[in-house]
């Protein structure tokens, strides 16, 4: 009996994994995660005017130099705290991350069926996201709340003017930057708080955390922003930044520079597969530089019910609320929804920018729009068939030297890098013969 | 020799350099910029556009049919409406042209149709809406030379209401720049953004929904100006200017008794004595 319940147990497993490999493919491999240094990740909930931000944190250092700024638009009250969870953050970074697709030709003298392969580039992690320093502080600060969350020590902080506060911060070691003077003044002028916090030691040992979590801040407010200025003021060179956002109703865009949609569904030659992340990044540097450095990059929007192909599971609905997605119901309520695992009603809109004080003066602004349109930053590499020819391939072939230079151009054009290169690196099955250049491109390169 | 001094008279209506700016505009956004404007919206508003003026001009029993005005609120309307929805973009048309016939007073249409229309579609559903950042600022110094050039060509002879709208809201916006302390990097990425030239340029200036004298259009563009900045700058809600036009055209009849002008004509931007009312369309 217990014999055939194993038996049963064990076909159950590999029936239920079949579907799951037939459904959205299977990885092969995770790109490195530490692709640029520097970048943030925040990810942003947003329903009318009700908003909670989750601020992913790496920092490297020790901790007792950990400390963090952040103009909030209200007062917050303990209740509006929480410390997340790093890894339902790197999931959702997993879930939106481009993705290299990978199809095999089939045998071109009989049909076989095709199987996906996907790889993921999950983004870039690394440095303290919101590293802001402020300058010296004087009087005039009004501690208006001190709490203890999780491994966290916070203070709710608010001045009369901008001199006191900095002086205030920097001597009690939150480093302030040179020329946040005027940054903070416009802030408190506009009624904003500052929410500063520092790890409590005795704490973090008592929870027995080696990283530090993710902070979580809910509150409402007629702005749909994210403050970046303060982060610039040190800064040496670009930043890098990436923002989820989960709405409601559709994709979100700023509204104060141009949200431009990533080049995406492309055909790359095969030789990316090894080279994922350094096509990624000098693709990205290209696109930067091609918007005048001003602009945010649209990389994901989708709804979060499904993905195809799927380079993570989508989020369940009890990491959503995890992150501050407030409309979704917990396991037990599910009520008319249609599947129990994914979440429903949540739109998810991935946006990288790369920012300096020069090219981005103003805090970002977004504005929530209706459009549930999916896009998502994918690139695809098509396998040549590599086996026994049991026919004439010949015509088979033809096309695919066609298709490898084309595949070819597309990647000189879409990364600058160069185009010899890029030929060097392709088996071609039908080369490009030099008469079909021009002979003066090989005059002077 | 008289039929081609009447076909230059009907060239002086500012409008057809309009259309061509328009144009121009729309290609420069779809090609250049990539916006995402789905040739299917820009044409089921064109016709609908057209269509509405049509039926409008049998009912009203106008005495000829004007493609002209459908034509540069179709092109408005590509410019600044996104939607995913064709459904959506045919409303914006007809809400645009039915306003123009039938909310009016004192034989002026009360408000820019293009400008209803956005603002009834961005309440009506959630899936229209208005992308303000999608121009960036690399458009900015054809465009302005392109708009100057619009203003001096055709002597559009309403240029007060564009002049003195963008000085009040500059004002605005660089003192509260200098309240807050800001750099003035600021407020001068506030002001090149595309949709507000398009509002300023294309919008406010309709002469035939504001009021009739320069001064009375000075007081509306300050009237405009000051409530785009609150909802902007007080409120934080996107499309200030858009929101602000709505709100400030019924005090264009106010101002028009207040201050007497006479109402607008398109064949006769220079303006004449003329008495007639019922004006082109």
């Amino acid at each position: 009996m217990r014999i055939i319940a194993t038996i049963l147990a064990a076909a159950a497993t590999v029936a239920v994994a079949t579907t799951a490999h037939a459904f959205c493919g299977f990885y092969v491999a995770k790109a490195d995660t530490s692709i640029f240094n520097k970048a943030s990740q925040v990810v942003l909930v947003r329903d009318e005017n009700r908003t909670v931000i989750t601020m992913a944190n790496d920092f490297n250092g020790d901790v007792k130099d950990f400390a963090v700024v952040i103009p909030v638009p209200t007062k917050i009250e303990r209740e509006q705290i929480n410390v997340g969870d790093r890894a339902i953050v790197e999931h959702l970074d997993a879930y939106t991350a481009p993705r290299l697709v990978e199809y095999h030709d089939p045998d071109p003298c009989m049909r076989y069926e095709r199987r996906n392969h996907i790889f993921d580039m999950a983004v870039p992690r690394s440095a303290p996201s919101l590293e802001l320093d402020e300058d010296a502080l004087s009087q005039g600060v009004v501690i208006e709340a001190s709490y203890t969350v999780g491994e966290y020590d916070i203070l709710i902080l608010s001045a009369t003017e901008s001199s006191g506060l900095i002086r205030w911060l920097n001597d009690n070691d939150y480093r302030i930057p040179t020329g946040a003077k005027s940054v903070i003044d416009g802030y408190l002028k506009q009624d904003m708080r500052f929410f500063v916090a520092k790890v409590n030691l005795a704490e973090q040992s008592k929870l027995g955390f080696q990283y530090l979590r993710p902070l979580q801040v809910a509150y409402e407010s007629n702005k749909f922003m994210l403050p970046i200025r303060l982060g610039t003021l040190n800064a040496k060179g670009k930043q890098e930044l990436y923002v989820y956002a989960l709405t409601r109703s559709g994709r979100v865009e700023t509204t104060n520079y141009r949200t431009v949609n990533l080049p995406s569904n492309i055909e790359v030659p095969e030789f990316v597969e090894n080279e994922f992340a350094d096509f990624y990044r000098s693709m990205f540097d290209k696109q930067v530089a091609a918007e005048n450095e001003r602009a945010v990059f649209l990389e994901y929007a989708w709804d979060m019910g499904w993905c195809d192909p799927c380079a993570a599971d989508p989020l369940s609905a009890q990491e959503l609320r995890k992150l501050g997605v407030f409309w979704v119901g917990d396991a037990g309520n599910i009520g008319n929804r249609i599947a129990p695992a994914p979440a429903q009603n949540v739109f998810v809109t991935r946006l990288h920018v790369r920012y300096d004080n020069q090219h981005f003066p103003e805090d970002l602004m977004f504005q929530e729009t209706g459009d549930r349109q999916n896009f998502q930053g994918r690139y695809v590499i098509r396998h040549s068939w590599k086996g026994e020819a049991s026919c004439d391939i010949s015509e088979y072939r033809a096309e695919l030297g066609k298709r490898q230079e084309r595949e070819a151009q597309q990647l000189a054009s879409l990364t600058g890098w160069d185009i010899e290169n890029i030929r060097k690196k392709i088996p071609f099955t039908d080369p490009v013969t030099p008469e079909k250049e021009s002979w003066w491109k090989r005059l002077w390169g | 020799m008289e039929t081609l001094k009447r076909q230059f008279t009907r060239l002086r209506d500012p409008r057809y350099y309009q259309i061509v700016v328009l144009g121009l505009l729309l290609g420069y956004g779809i090609v250049i910029l990539d916006f995402g404007i789905r040739w299917q919206n820009m044409v089921v508003i064109v016709f609908t556009a057209l269509g509405m003026q049509y039926a409008g001009t049998l009912i009203a029993r106008l005495p000829r049919f004007d493609p002209l005005s459908p034509l540069i609120s179709s092109l408005s309307l590509t410019l600044l409406l996104r939607t995913d929805e064709p459904m959506l973009a045919a409303a914006a048309a007809s809400i645009a042209i039915a306003g123009k016939f039938l909310l009016r007073f004192r034989g002026k249409h009360i408000f820019n149709p293009a400008n209803l229309a956005l603002v009834s579609l961005m309440f009506i559903s959630d899936h229209a809406w208005v992308s303000s950042g999608q121009w960036g600022n690399a458009a900015f110094g054809a465009f302005a030379l392109a708009c100057l050039g619009f203003l001096v060509l055709t002597r559009a002879k309403r240029a007060e209401t564009t002049v003195f709208f963008i000085l009040f809201y500059a004002a605005l916006i660089f003192g509260r720049a200098l309240w807050l302390s800001d750099p003035l990097s600021i407020p001068l990425h506030q002001l090149q953004n595309g949709a507000l030239l398009i509002f300023s340029f294309f919008m406010i200036s309709d002469p035939k929904t504001t009021p009739n004298t320069a001064l009375g259009r000075t007081l509306f563009a300050g009237l405009v100006a000051s409530v785009a900045f609150t909802i902007q700058y007080i409120y934080y809600q996107p499309n200030g200017p858009i929101l602000a036009l709505i709100i400030s055209a019924p005090f264009v009849p106010l101002i028009d008794a207040l201050l007497l002008g006479q109402n607008y004509r398109w064949d006769q931007p220079a303006g004449r004595n003329v008495s007639s009312i019922k004006g082109a369309f």
